[in-house]
């Protein structure tokens, strides 16, 4: 006996449905729909972000005060360039202005990747998703409020650690993942969300960051010394600091700048060295999750115990690429969700007799309305009357009932 | 054999979908791993060890991705050194491993899953949360 029970389903069809016209009485049925414009995914994205450059470019949608910090670095290094380097070349050495340029132009591309890259942010899960993880907890409240927060437990390197359901995305949050309320999304490996970059830092745009904040560091300290040096060398010879500011006015704004900003940058640039050393999160440091405080003997789980190989795990992994697929194609029936593909199979409407005539010669069935097509299995030929809705006219149902032979 | 079905007995046939969601393994990590619990939903679909066989192939595909070795350590200093710009021009390691599994997902597909009415949806396009499998399933299986 043929196991024909099952139908065979043509995978390539089914990811991408293509459109077909439905079928209409007496109408050319190989008449296409008027094409749309595909619309890109970024342009239905639920989080509150903006997207530029047709999706390549990502950026929170409060900007912060990114706007700020180009202009505080963009100002400071100008006046640099044009007050102090001239000074400094004549009476120093000309690797000054290379070496500026080199620290300036690291800093600036570093701060544009941190706030135009994806920091990690999870897709919202599909309805499907979202029904089946309902089932599987057991909901025995009434829907009319809230029900009480759901978490998961898991066992990472011995260590318990609590997963939350979150109520926006409709999905259990995967380990050291948090919701940014300012961007409305999940954000894999969540540190913080920096009004100074504009964007959520995690685990995609970490190392930007990282190395941001460090490369700044060294650019506001290698501009303070060297306007030090240069109202230091200007002053000499009795002429007194009050000339050499009236000489060099910018420097004057530099060097309060700088000397205001080195610390907390400096500072910062330690935080978050210690934080890579011991492979862990600014949100988790806040919350005090592995510290113990609770009494608890609690070990980061994540941490693998040398600080190099820490270093290496945060900053030197495999970059993970982007999980929202900005620039990806809606499937072409006008679908809101991001992301989804939901498969429907054609049912059967009790409607007029609709048929319509695949290309391919079939032989006709004896009931005199052409036959769309036939089992690759068991070589039945099947009447099947399509369902209007363009989407799912693109899986056809090869059913036949196991013959016995 | 060509017999004909009339469009009635096909009304009784319409085939349903169910969709099994094989959900992230946490235990070792926020690696990216898959549960090779066998779904009872599966039970009279598939093979035990042929589900197993696949959700273990593509553990092992993810875990050389994110695998921490001397190759990636020297394409993160390199893209340090050139402030990531690298990543622009480069594809990196793990979209190489990622068209890898898209590959295997479909050969599977072919060759596996879809005889059996059955189709896995590659995780990435679920945001690496859940591999879905997709059941076509015919109502009435007996005439």
């Amino acid at each position: 006996m043929k196991n024909c029970e099952y139908q065979q389903i043509d995978p390539q069809a089914l990811p991408t449905p293509t459109p077909t016209p439905p079928p209409h009485h007496g109408k050319d049925t190989e008449k296409k729909k008027e094409p749309r414009r595909p619309r890109r995914k970024w342009e239905v994205f639920p989080g509150k972000n903006r997207f530029y450059c047709d999706g390549r470019i990502i950026v929170a949608r409060q900007s912060g005060v990114l706007p700020l910090t180009l202009g505080l670095i963009l100002v400071t290094s100008g006046l640099f360039f044009i007050f102090d380097c001239p000074f400094l070349v004549k009476h120093l050495t000309s690797c000054i202005p290379v070496i500026g340029g080199v620290l300036f132009v690291f800093v600036l591309i570093t701060l544009l990747q941190t706030s135009f890259t994806d920091p990690g942010i999870l897709p919202r899960a599909t309805p499907d998703e979202a029904a089946d993880i309902e089932k599987q907890i057991d909901n025995t409240g009434n829907t009319s409020y809230r029900p009480p927060p759901r978490t998961k437990e898991v066992l990472i390197n011995q260590q318990v650690v609590k997963l939350k359901y979150c109520f926006t995305c409709k999905m259990f949050r995967p380990p050291r993942t948090s919701h940014c309320s300012l961007c409305d999304n999940c954000v894999e490996r969540f540190d913080h969300h920096c009004p100074w970059v504009g964007n959520c830092v995690g685990k995609r745009n970490y190392r930007f960051f990282y190395t941001f904040i460090v490369s700044l560091s060294f650019l506001t300290a290698f501009i303070f010394g060297c306007v030090t040096t240069h109202l230091a060398l200007r002053a000499q010879g009795g002429k007194g600091l009050v000339f050499a500011l009236q000489e060099s006015p910018g420097s004057a704004v530099e060097l309060v700048i700088c000397f205001f900003s080195v610390w907390s940058i400096l500072g910062l640039s330690g935080f978050h060295t210690y934080l890579v050393a011991s492979n862990l999160t600014t949100n988790e440091d806040i919350k005090g999750s592995w510290s113990g405080k609770s009494g608890e003997d609690v070990t980061n789980p994540y941490s693998q115990k040398n600080i190099f190989i820490n270093c290496c795990s945060v900053l030197c992994a495999p970059m993970p690429p982007s999980l929202i697929d900005r620039r990806g194609f809606l499937p072409t029936d006008e679908s809101a969700q991001t992301g989804s593909a939901d498969i429907e199979l054609p049912t059967l409407a009790a409607k007029s007799e609709i048929n319509v005539t695949e290309p391919e010669s079939v032989p006709p069935c004896v009931s005199d309305h052409p036959v769309l097509t036939h089992c690759s299995l068991c070589g039945v030929s099947l009447c099947l009357r399509p369902s209007t809705n363009t989407r799912r006219r693109s899986v056809w149902t090869l059913l036949c009932p196991a013959l016995a032979d | 054999m060509a017999e004909t079905h009339s469009l009635q007995d096909m009304r009784q046939q319409t085939a349903i979908t169910a969709k099994v969601f094989i959900q992230r393994d946490y235990s070792s990590g926020t690696m990216c791993q898959f549960q090779t619990k066998f779904p009872s939903e599966l039970e009279n679909r598939i093979d035990k060890q042929q589900f197993e066989e696949t959700v273990r192939a593509l553990n092992n595909m993810y875990a050389e991705a994110e695998k921490l070795g001397s190759q990636s350590y020297i394409e993160g200093c390199l893209a340090c050194l050139t402030a990531y710009t690298v990543f622009l021009c480069m594809e990196t390691h793990y979209e190489k491993v990622l068209k890898k599994i898209a590959k295997y997902i479909q050969e599977q597909n072919d060759k596996i899953y879809a005889p059996r009415g059955l189709l896995l949806t590659d995780p990435i396009e679920r945001g690496l949360r859940v591999v879905e499998i997709t059941i076509f399933e015919d109502r009435s299986l007996t005439r």
